[in-house]
């Protein structure tokens, strides 16, 4: 296995410098605590904290329903190989306003670190390149982090990229666990925006 | 009643509560809806690779104020009970339009076990079941499905039974 160097807590300010562009599905765990240390759980933000597998399915469900948005998933490698496939659905759809991040650890952090499928042979921008995304792109060092913002910008979407990061603590944040809380403020949020915007 | 007309009965009932997308893994019975939902100018469908992808994306739909309905086979609602958590723990409404194998008339032993299963599985976390039987029970029942599901937040599943499907003969 090589030896990864980014730390999982100081990527998401360098991909995603303005997150409130976006509105944001992460799955469980420290995809979750890391984006919600980051946005401070903001309206834009909806952080799963069960449900594995859910993260990309839920963004492409926002992302078809709300296609003038900008849509980030945010979510590791065990919640995404749980529902892989869900990669091909998003490859036929096509959506123009979706990108996936997957911040890879190699392993399941969550129960105690044990390895996962990425820390042995599994290349996952080739599985999503294979799915038939069209903009694939994996991130090893701090020196591609800067291409890898302009990446989620500029390529034609959607969007998957592929970090790896060193196995290792996520943020310490502790995130509100309430999923109808987190449904509501997010859904209240975007249809409060949406109204304000007609009114304007 | 022939496949075409329930189809649309549902189809129809279904664009006047106000859903764009319909979501499904293929099957004998959604065939034809699917096929509507593509030809619709509001309505698109969405391939799914298993059924609970379609949960979690018809949970995503509702995050920004849109309606999605979840099409499967019964073997499907199997794939399903994880991501169903959604639902209760988020209270997301969910329409699942489980069209039913391994019940009445069935001829296929494999599809036996989970066929029986479907309901059970469904009430252990949370969705409500509605079985459509007979052609007179089918409007009701679609009204009662959106009625619980996208005005009260429920999840449900409303059922077509191979009475009304007819068993697919082997």
């Amino acid at each position: 296995m090589a030896d990864f160097t980014l730390d999982r807590r100081e990527i998401l300010p360098r991909l995603i410098p303005k997150p409130d562009k976006y509105l944001i599905v992460t799955g469980l765990a420290g995809a979750a605590k890391d984006t919600a240390a980051y946005t401070k759980e903001a309206a834009n933000v909806i952080t799963l904290g069960g449900a594995m597998g859910a993260a990309v399915s839920m963004g492409l469900g926002v992302a078809l329903s709300a296609p003038d948005e900008a849509v980030a998933v945010i979510t590791g490698d065990g919640e995404l190989m749980m529902n892989v496939g869900a990669l091909a659905t998003v490859a036929s759809m096509m959506p123009d306003n979706l990108s996936i991040i997957c911040v890879d650890n190699g392993c399941h952090g969550e129960t105690g670190g044990q390895p996962g499928h990425t820390s042995r042979r599994t290349n996952l921008a080739l599985m999503a390149e294979g799915a038939g995304i069209p903009s694939t792109l994996t991130v090893e060092r701090a020196d591609q982090l800067d291409p890898a913002a302009s990446f989620l910008i500029e390529a034609p979407a959607p969007h998957f990229l592929w970090v790896r990061v060193m196995p290792g603590p996520s943020s310490d944040y502790k995130r509100n666990w309430d999923l109808v809380e987190g449904r509501l403020k997010f859904r209240n949020g975007y249809l409060g925006r949406q109204a304000n915007r007609r009114r304007v | 009643m022939t496949i075409d007309v329930w189809s649309k009965i549902i189809f129809d009932q279904l664009v006047d509560a106000g859903v764009t997308l319909f979501t499904y893994v293929p099957d004998f019975g959604n065939d034809r809806i699917v096929k509507m939902a593509d030809a619709h100018n509001k309505t698109r469908s969405v391939l799914l690779t298993s059924e609970e992808e379609g949960v979690a994306l018809c949970a995503g739909a509702d995050l920004v104020g849109e309606r999605a309905v979840l099409c499967m086979q019964s073997s499907g609602v199997g794939n399903c009970p994880n991501m169903l958590s959604l639902v209760r723990g988020g209270r997301f409404p969910m329409l699942m339009i489980v069209t039913m194998r391994g019940d009445y008339g069935e001829q296929n032993p494999w599809q036996y076990p989970m066929g029986q299963a479907v309901v059970p599985v469904l009430e252990a976390m949370g969705i409500l079941t509605i079985r459509v039987e007979r052609d007179d029970e089918l409007e009701a029942g679609i009204a009662a499905a959106i009625s619980a599901s996208f005005s009260a937040g429920q999840g449900v599943a409303l059922i077509l039974t191979q009475k009304i499907l007819g068993a697919k003969a082997f």
